[in-house]
């Protein structure tokens, strides 16, 4: 019998899976952190029902197209994405009666087409040189060309911030009530946007909002020209106090420390995030820093990442990582 | 939380500063992966990079004379857009970035 408890006894009680999404544990790493007065926190967002932080912005999209009317039972809902939330949109469209469309890159890991197939999604391939870019760029043409579809696109879509905002950063509200630096991965921008914001009505100044973005591969940076770039309408730099890139090599060798030292079992973007909030640790004197663990590893097993010596990894520069 | 010591140093003056230029710009600086060119702030530095090889400035610059928006600079590795823009001081030793602004992975 449990004595001393001093967190909640379970992760609340819920009346379906979707319910469940959230409510995720904040592990502090005091392995990692590289002084005693700075304390280091995980948000482990892989405890979702899919495994990824995902999953609150595809119910947050889904939820707010039904609010608005925007959808019906058995409709075909279209998304680019590299796979987390297509994951996770695949999980909520199954159990609420959509079809699911979704456009990725084709040199993403084969885990996350069979996590597609299996929760019933139909997957259409981009070009891989293109990266997210060309998933984008083909889903858009894709819902231009064909009414029927509905498109969140959370690239744009103010209900992927708001979930953060009104879910996530709540969460870390509730168990800390100082936050000297926030640091999340750079993808579609939503987790800093919603956590940024609402950290910043709450704290102030006093928390820096910084973003860890991956640095793509020269394989993957397939553009045609500089202006065929991209910039997710929904991000506003101006709340950015950091903004730090992290190589391929760097991400996984951080996602190994994270398992080595703190036997945190996470994906690649982890590993990135987490090299950018120790160094933002390292330069406080005191305080609490929180990163986001945004999916575990069971999506990256077949790239032998865990085990296997880096230079052995194959593909390193020319697989979409996170 | 300053991003570098050299960055901060206000006191260092017209450094050669490292250039790493994506594959999308290296036809426009003939084929070079790298190069290197003078300036106090990115801001020189990166109009020195036109002077040399000019076809980089529909590029590099909008029509405004700020940074391209689907252009990324990074001093060593932080965005120079959330430190001072093109004031931001480059100092000995430091290298510049230039990355096309890409959509984000799975995150």
């Amino acid at each position: 019998m449990a004595t001393d408890l001093r967190n909640k006894p379970c992760g609340g009680r819920y009346g379906d899976i979707i319910e469940a999404i959230g409510h995720t544990p904040l592990i502090e790493l005091k392995r990692l952190s590289p002084k005693p007065g700075v304390r280091l926190w995980v948000k482990l967002e892989s405890r979702n029902p899919t495994g990824s932080v995902k999953d609150r912005v595809a119910r947050s999209l889904i939820l707010d197209a039904e609010d608005k009317g925007l959808i019906r039972p058995g409709q075909t809902i279209l998304e680019p994405t590299s796979g987390n939330t297509g994951i996770s949109l695949a999980m909520i469209c199954a159990r609420k009666g959509y079809r699911l469309k979704v456009v990725m890159p084709d040199n993403v890991t084969p885990e996350r087409t069979e996590l597609l197939r299996m929760y019933g999604a139909e997957i259409v391939y981009s070009e891989g040189s293109k990266g997210s870019n060309g998933a984008v760029e083909l889903a858009l043409d894709m819902a231009a060309k064909d009414s029927a579809y509905y498109m969140p696109y959370q690239y744009g879509n103010e209900a992927n911030p708001n979930a953060h905002y009104n879910g996530t950063a709540l969460e870390i509200l509730e168990e800390l009530d100082e936050v000297s630096a926030f640091v999340a991965g750079l993808g579609t921008g939503g987790t800093l946007m919603g956590n940024g914001r609402r950290l910043k009505e709450e704290l102030g100044d006093k928390v820096k909002i910084v973003a860890a973005e991956p640095m793509q591969g020269e394989p993957v940076q397939g553009l045609r020209s500089l202006d065929d770039g991209f910039i997710p309408p929904i991000i506003d730099i101006g709340l950015l106090d950091r903004k730090i890139f992290v190589t391929n090599e760097d991400a996984i060798v951080w996602t190994r420390k994270l398992l080595d030292e703190e036997q945190l079992f996470v994906g690649v973007s982890t590993g990135a995030i987490a090299r950018v909030a120790v160094r933002i640790a390292g330069e406080l004197d005191e305080g609490n820093v929180v990163f986001i663990a945004a999916d575990d590893g069971s999506k990256y097993f077949s790239s032998g990442i865990y085990t296997r010596p880096i230079e052995e990894i194959e593909n390193l520069d020319s697989t979409v990582w996170w | 939380m300053a991003p570098t010591a050299a960055a901060n140093d206000k006191n260092l003056k017209g450094n050669m500063a490292t250039i790493k230029i994506p594959p999308v710009l290296r036809p426009a600086v003939g084929g070079e992966r790298e190069i290197s060119a003078d300036g106090e702030n990115v801001g020189e530095i990166l109009r020195a990079v036109v002077e040399e090889h000019p076809s980089t400035s529909a590029q590099l610059f909008g029509s405004d004379g700020d940074l391209n928006r689907y252009v990324n600079v990074y001093l060593n590795d932080e965005d120079v857009r959330v430190l001072d823009g093109l004031d931001t001081t480059v100092g000995t030793g430091d290298t510049l970035v230039i990355l096309p602004a890409m959509a984000g992975g799975a995150l």
